[in-house]
């Protein structure tokens, strides 16, 4: 059976307008992706998708399992995925940093996968109820050791649909596991949104090996550094193992095979950099204070942008949605046009820390932060653009 | 080359990195061998069989035999399972871990994926000791026993590996020891072939680690002490718990039907509405 023959299509192939909120939305973005395995365990404020996910994926022939924690969910992902099957898990903070080591892991073996995790107030138990941006730097260095990943953020109900294809599209084009950064307030804000019909969405698969299975590498250092991906049963018998390992997938302590590893799965995003790289642009063409700002914390901020247009002021917003690889060309440009750039974020200050990493002295960057369990308002991103005028 | 020996070399990776890592009189490769034999008696394809282990010693095994081949992380290697066979239930998964790998940092994994009655067959080698770190005590160190983390003698009760499995619902659980490699491959092929959650646990010596610890010999002392140790589980049944004490039962200890999640879960895509 080949990878298209096992992707039952969505019943309803019709684009159609819906009342649902950002988890409902990742559920519906995930099935029209391909995803056809889900494995979970409830935590708020996430259970919205496992449950979804629960109605959903016998439905159309996938499988849905509630695992005994989150460990076992993205162990269980990554052994699915390895059969061939797209798949994806979902949780919160704490069971977030459960996963890590399995992280690590299936970037270490390459394995696509998709993580949402929605936000809450942390650290430990923190505010299960409450929205937080404080897991930003936990999605892109949370695992052990020196790996690459691709981390995106979800601002509004209708990018929880089209991030969360984006997502499973660029794990099987990587071959790499993608997280999304959801948070409380876009999980739980219902809202009217076009999904687009079965025809309307993209997807793409990864790519199989077609070789003679002697001939068969499955960590071969490929000009653009994916490997082809066989899938358990297709008669691809190959190792694979959480060590450092050569072409062959066999363990390696030669160090030019260690350094070959690390170059090529590190390359395999870097240099396409260019089609990872997603941003929004909002009036920053002519503005000279830009806030640049991602999840539900954009939405505040493009209506700050709004009225401060609207009170003659030249603000723009950058809306992040690759959040890692951080999108540096795309900040450079509004740092170098700017005078100031405001960072408003629903913790101490994680991107801001990025933006002034990349800001070589052209713009002065502003952070507004929030910790106290409340959203950031447009009231108080419009109140620090005045303070910078 | 014995008919068993040419077998063995038809299944295993000349091409990967040998020599193994195991240490010389090691019981490892006894259970890959006799692993080997079973699936070969069994006519599986070796590409239906995807061995999946974790992390120690025993969990190097996969590396060295052609069959579709998965080295996972510290204890979780049964959920990686859990999600491949819930993916192609065509594919037969088994699992090898280590007594630490499997009850202790997989413990919860273990107990769940035998209270569901996941289509897995788990074989654990139990060698009563962390062997890969240099010889720490781990949930089945017996009380009294020394280990490098236990310089003043184990104060801890062990588990029984194969008394929590069926407690937990594993429907087939044997245990076998190296010296009866014979018996073990018969279980093997029994446990490999079962619907629901089937264990083989295999009790195996380290002579390095524990042997030394606790001045038990060679391995050939350790395997003579195996070998004295077992009781066929018949004849333990008419044992009194004192003359059992320091015994090995060993054949199959539970054997039964109980609903497995696979079939299970298709029944639910019916229930749910799948209709093709």
């Amino acid at each position: 059976m080949t990878e298209k023959e096992k992707v039952i299509p969505i019943k309803t192939n019709a684009a159609k307008e819906v009342l649902i909120h950002g988890n409902e939305a990742v559920v519906e973005g995930a099935i029209a992706a391909g995803c056809r395995f889900f494995a979970g365990y409830p935590i708020t404020p996430a259970t919205e998708i496992a449950e979804g996910m629960s109605i959903r994926l016998p439905k159309i022939g996938g499988t849905f399992i509630q695992m005994e924690d989150e460990m076992a969910s993205l162990g269980s992902v990554v052994g699915a995925s390895l059969a061939g099957v797209k798949a994806m898990t979902a949780t919160s903070g704490p069971g977030f940093s459960l996963m890590q080591e399995i992280l690590g892991y299936a970037c270490m073996i390459e394995v696509p996968c998709v993580v949402v995790d929605v936000m809450r107030g942390g650290p430990s138990t923190g505010l299960p109820t409450s929205p937080s941006q404080g897991d930003v730097m936990l999605a892109r260095w949370g695992s052990h050791g020196t790996h690459p990943i691709i981390v995106l953020a979800v601002s509004t109900v209708k990018d929880c649909f089209d991030v969360t294809v984006t997502a499973f599209n660029f794990s099987e084009k990587f071959r790499t596991p993608v997280i999304v950064l959801s948070d409380e307030i876009v999980a739980h804000t219902r809202e009217k949104v076009a999904l687009p019909s079965a025809d309307g969405v993209t997807i793409v698969n990864r790519i199989r090996p077609t070789v003679p299975a002697e001939w068969f590498q499955p960590y071969e250092n490929t000009p653009g550094g994916v490997p082809p991906m066989a899938i358990y049963g297709d008669g691809y018998r190959y190792h694979t193992t959480g060590l450092i390992h050569d072409s062959r997938g066999f363990p390696t302590d030669k160090k030019e095979e260690i350094k070959t590893f690390y170059e090529r799965i590190h390359k395999k995003i870097s240099q396409r950099f260019h089609e990872i790289q997603i941003v929004k642009n909002f009036f920053t063409e002519d503005a000279d204070i830009i806030i640049i700002a991602y999840g539900s914390v954009a939405r505040s901020s493009l209506l700050a942008a709004k009225t401060a247009r609207q009170n003659g002021l030249k603000v723009g917003l950058l809306q992040l949605v690759t959040l890692f690889p951080f999108p540096r060309k795309a900040v450079e440009t509004v740092l170098r046009q700017s005078r100031a750039v405001i960072v408003p974020e629903m913790n101490l200050g994680q991107i801001s820390r990025e933006v002034k990493r990349v800001n070589a002295k052209h713009s002065a960057v502003i952070t507004l932060n929030r910790v106290d369990s409340d959203l950031i308002t447009p009231k108080e991103i419009l109140a620090k653009i005045q303070e910078v005028v | 080359m014995a008919r068993g020996t040419t077998v063995v070399h038809q299944y295993l990776r000349h091409d990967a990195i040998f020599p193994h890592v195991w240490c010389p009189g090691c019981g490892n490769g006894i259970v890959l061998g006799a692993l080997i034999r079973a699936v070969h008696h069994l006519g599986y394809p070796k590409d239906e069989i995807v061995l999946v282990s974790g992390i120690g010693c025993s969990s190097r095994m996969p590396l060295y035999v052609d069959f579709n081949t998965l080295h996972t992380v510290h204890g979780r290697a049964l959920t990686f399972a859990t999600g491949i066979k819930l993916a192609n239930s065509r594919l037969r998964v088994i699992v090898v871990m280590g007594d630490g790998d499997a009850v202790a940092i997989g413990g919860n994994h273990f107990i769940h994926a035998a209270r569901r009655n996941m289509d897995l067959t788990a074989i654990i080698l139990n060698n009563r000791i962390y062997g890969m770190t240099g010889g720490q005590s781990s949930p089945t160190t017996p009380y009294g026993m020394y280990s490098t983390t236990d310089p003043y003698s184990h104060i801890e009760p062990a588990f029984d590996i194969s008394e929590m499995a069926a407690c937990a619902g594993a429907t087939f659980v044997a245990r076998s020891t190296v010296y009866h490699a014979q018996l073990l491959q018969s279980l093997m092929e029994k446990a490999i072939p079962k619907k629901g959650f089937s264990v083989v646990e295999v009790i195996t010596h380290c002579h390095v680690q524990f042997g030394r610890a606790n001045k038990l010999g060679t391995h050939i002392d350790m395997m003579k002490r195996q070998r004295d140790q077992a009781v066929p589980v018949e004849k333990a049944q008419t044992m009194s718990p004192e003359e059992l004490k320091d015994k090995i039962p060993i054949g199959i200890l539970t054997d039964m039907v109980r609903p497995v999640y696979n079939e299970e879960y298709e029944n639910l895509k019916k229930r749910a509405g799948l209709t093709n």
